[in-house]
């Protein structure tokens, strides 16, 4: 069974073509990390996923439930919802109605709590928690309903390199022993090279899709970029270094105008 | 203080109606002032507050209790405020201004009109500060159940109107139509500000609305919590403040009897707001002790050579 398939995507936005022929599948239990430069396309493809965009061209093909963590995700200290509570609106938030409170509820936002290494703070407000910990209650919002895919938009942006690593070890863990499929956007990949088993690199509107080691390779991204790409592998990091990012030469500065005329 | 033998005070019709009314219009203007300040729409309920100014005269000017024109022109206003205003915050506060601004140059006019048409004074008081001793029997059902109608929907509406304000991506992507449930909301802030503004006046509403619920948020975690506490605050102030406004008869400057007692509104707005800054200097309770970090073995090396 495939979760998702992509199908020949195009879009545009404000006259500006973001996505062009975009073509990626996504099978249960898969670990995608969905890398590329800022302002890429990256959250563009995740909403044309959830159907929160609409697309120019193609096709898009889900199945099963899918959960969803958008980026720069700011929950204001005063938002009255604790951290059980915000779990608590993952099961049935988006129903009419009045909640009364269970023990089988309870338990089970405990244990999606404790899943996530997050229960020791269920009763704070989830305002007050940093953003790692934040992060980890998102996680258990998402994942409360039982979703067969979970879309994270860049998670790990502005978490520090130990917070990192621990949303990635927890996500890796879940989607391995519940075989959630999960697709996760970030500038950078090195905090996911150990977990991820495939890699979807957006650049210049197009994607790449293939094992990792397939995919980082200047080849195949200078083709992406449209221009002259580096891939460095550096103790066990990747950095990827295009031309534009270069220091620019001093021949290549705007001169001053009475420089260039003597 | 002589009010609870001598002067009539539980016989009185007029008492046990206010009352009756003060008591369900606190608990839904607190319910609805708890989505209020967690959506961010407290200048749209102020707003929503003084446009009501001009529903309130303008009722006055055909003979209607003044209870539509403040839902009336709220709850207009309200439409026409989501209509113009762009989903954007920003975009949100400049439609509030503008339908504020025109809203209020028709006040100044149907309040001149009244001022120089009704022989009896006191009108325009009652429009701005409120009139909870002046309802009758014969309108108390109309105003419980259109408090009954705001709660309602606000209680139904709940867990989508949490959600939305958690994040509206994540609405969207579980199928809630966020701009929908955002109307919906509005409508059942328009009732909660007419029937505030029926008890402490047009100007005044928002104290009612926003107060006991700001109050609560900064007492109380959990919406459930927060709501509760804040219908606590909101009724206790209301019933506080008809006793000491029917004491007030007999309060200077008028302590011969010849006044008619200091305004309700004075004394509910007074405790609401001591209520606010009681919580605002309380000591911050602390509500999650970060415990030393967790163990860091799971990582295989050292994070500084990560």
């Amino acid at each position: 069974m495939t979760l998702l398939t992509l199908d020949g995507i195009g879009v545009r936005l404000g006259g500006r073509q973001i996505l062009r022929d975009v073509s990626l599948d996504v099978q249960p239990g898969e670990f995608t990390g969905l890398i590329g430069p800022n302002g890429a396309g990256k959250t563009t493809l995740l909403r044309v996923i959830l159907g929160l965009q609409e697309v120019g061209e193609g096709t898009v093909h889900k199945q099963g439930t899918v959960g969803y963590i958008p980026q720069k995700l700011l929950i204001e200290p005063d938002m009255p919802l604790r951290v059980k509570d915000v779990v608590s609106l993952g099961i049935d938030g988006h129903k009419l109605g009045i909640r009364l409170p269970s023990r089988e509820r309870r338990d089970r936002v405990e244990q999606m709590l404790k899943a996530v290494g997050a229960d020791r703070y269920q009763n704070a407000r989830v305002g007050e928690l940093s953003g790692g910990e934040q992060q980890r209650v998102m996680i258990a919002h998402a994942l409360i309903s039982n979703p067969e895919l979970l879309l994270l938009d860049e998670p790990l942006a502005n978490l520090d390199i130990s917070s990192a690593q621990g949303i990635v070890a927890v996500l890796s863990e879940l989607s391995r022993k519940q075989n959630i499929a999960v697709l996760l956007s970030a500038h950078d990949m090195n905090p996911l090279l150990p977990v991820m088993d495939r890699i979807v690199y957006v650049a210049g509107g197009h994607v790449a899709v293939g094992p990792v080691d397939d995919v980082v390779q200047s080849d195949v991204l200078t083709k992406l970029y449209g221009q002259e790409v580096d891939v460095l592998r550096v103790r066990g990091r990747v950095l990827v270094v295009a031309a534009t990012e270069a220091v620019p030469q001093k021949s290549e500065l705007p001169q001053k105008p009475e420089l260039a005329q003597k | 203080m002589n009010w609870l033998f001598e002067s009539g005070f539980w016989s009185s019709q007029e008492v046990h109606t206010a009352f009756l009314v003060g008591t369900v219009i606190a608990i839904t203007s607190a319910v609805a002032g708890v989505f209020t300040v967690t959506r961010g729409q407290s200048f749209a309920g102020h707003s929503l507050g003084d446009i009501a100014t001009t529903g309130g005269s303008g009722a006055f000017l055909i003979g209607v209790n003044q209870f539509w024109g403040y839902l009336a022109f709220g709850a207009g206003a309200a439409g026409f405020m989501e209509m113009i205003g762009v989903q954007r915050r920003r975009g949100r506060d400049v439609a509030t201004g503008v339908v504020l601004g025109g809203a209020l140059g028709l006040a100044a006019l149907f309040l001149y009109l009244v001022s120089e048409r009704s022989s009896t004074t006191g009108v325009t008081f009652t429009i701005l500060f409120g009139s909870l001793f002046a309802q009758t029997s014969s309108t108390a059902p109309a105003l419980i159940v259109s408090a009954l109608l705001a709660l309602l929907i606000v209680v139904l509406f709940g867990p989508m109107l949490m959600l939305s304000s958690l994040s509206p991506d994540i609405a969207a992507a579980r199928g809630v139509r966020v701009r929908l449930v955002g109307v919906v909301f509005l409508i059942a802030l328009s009732i909660s500000v007419a029937l505030s503004a029926v008890t402490i006046g047009s100007i005044l509403s928002t104290a009612l609305l926003i107060g006991p619920a700001a109050t609560a948020l900064k007492v109380a975690s959990g919406p459930v919590r927060a709501m509760v506490t804040a219908s606590a605050i909101g009724v206790a102030a209301t019933w506080i403040g008809i006793v000491l406004a029917y004491d007030s008869y007999y309060w200077p400057p008028y302590s011969d009897g010849t006044g008619k007692g200091w305004p309700v509104s004075f004394f509910i707005v007074t405790l609401v707001v001591g209520a606010y800054l009681v919580a605002f200097f309380m000591p911050a309770k602390r509500r999650f002790v970060e415990l030393p970090a967790a163990d860091t073995s799971e990582h295989s090396c050292s994070p500084a050579l990560c």
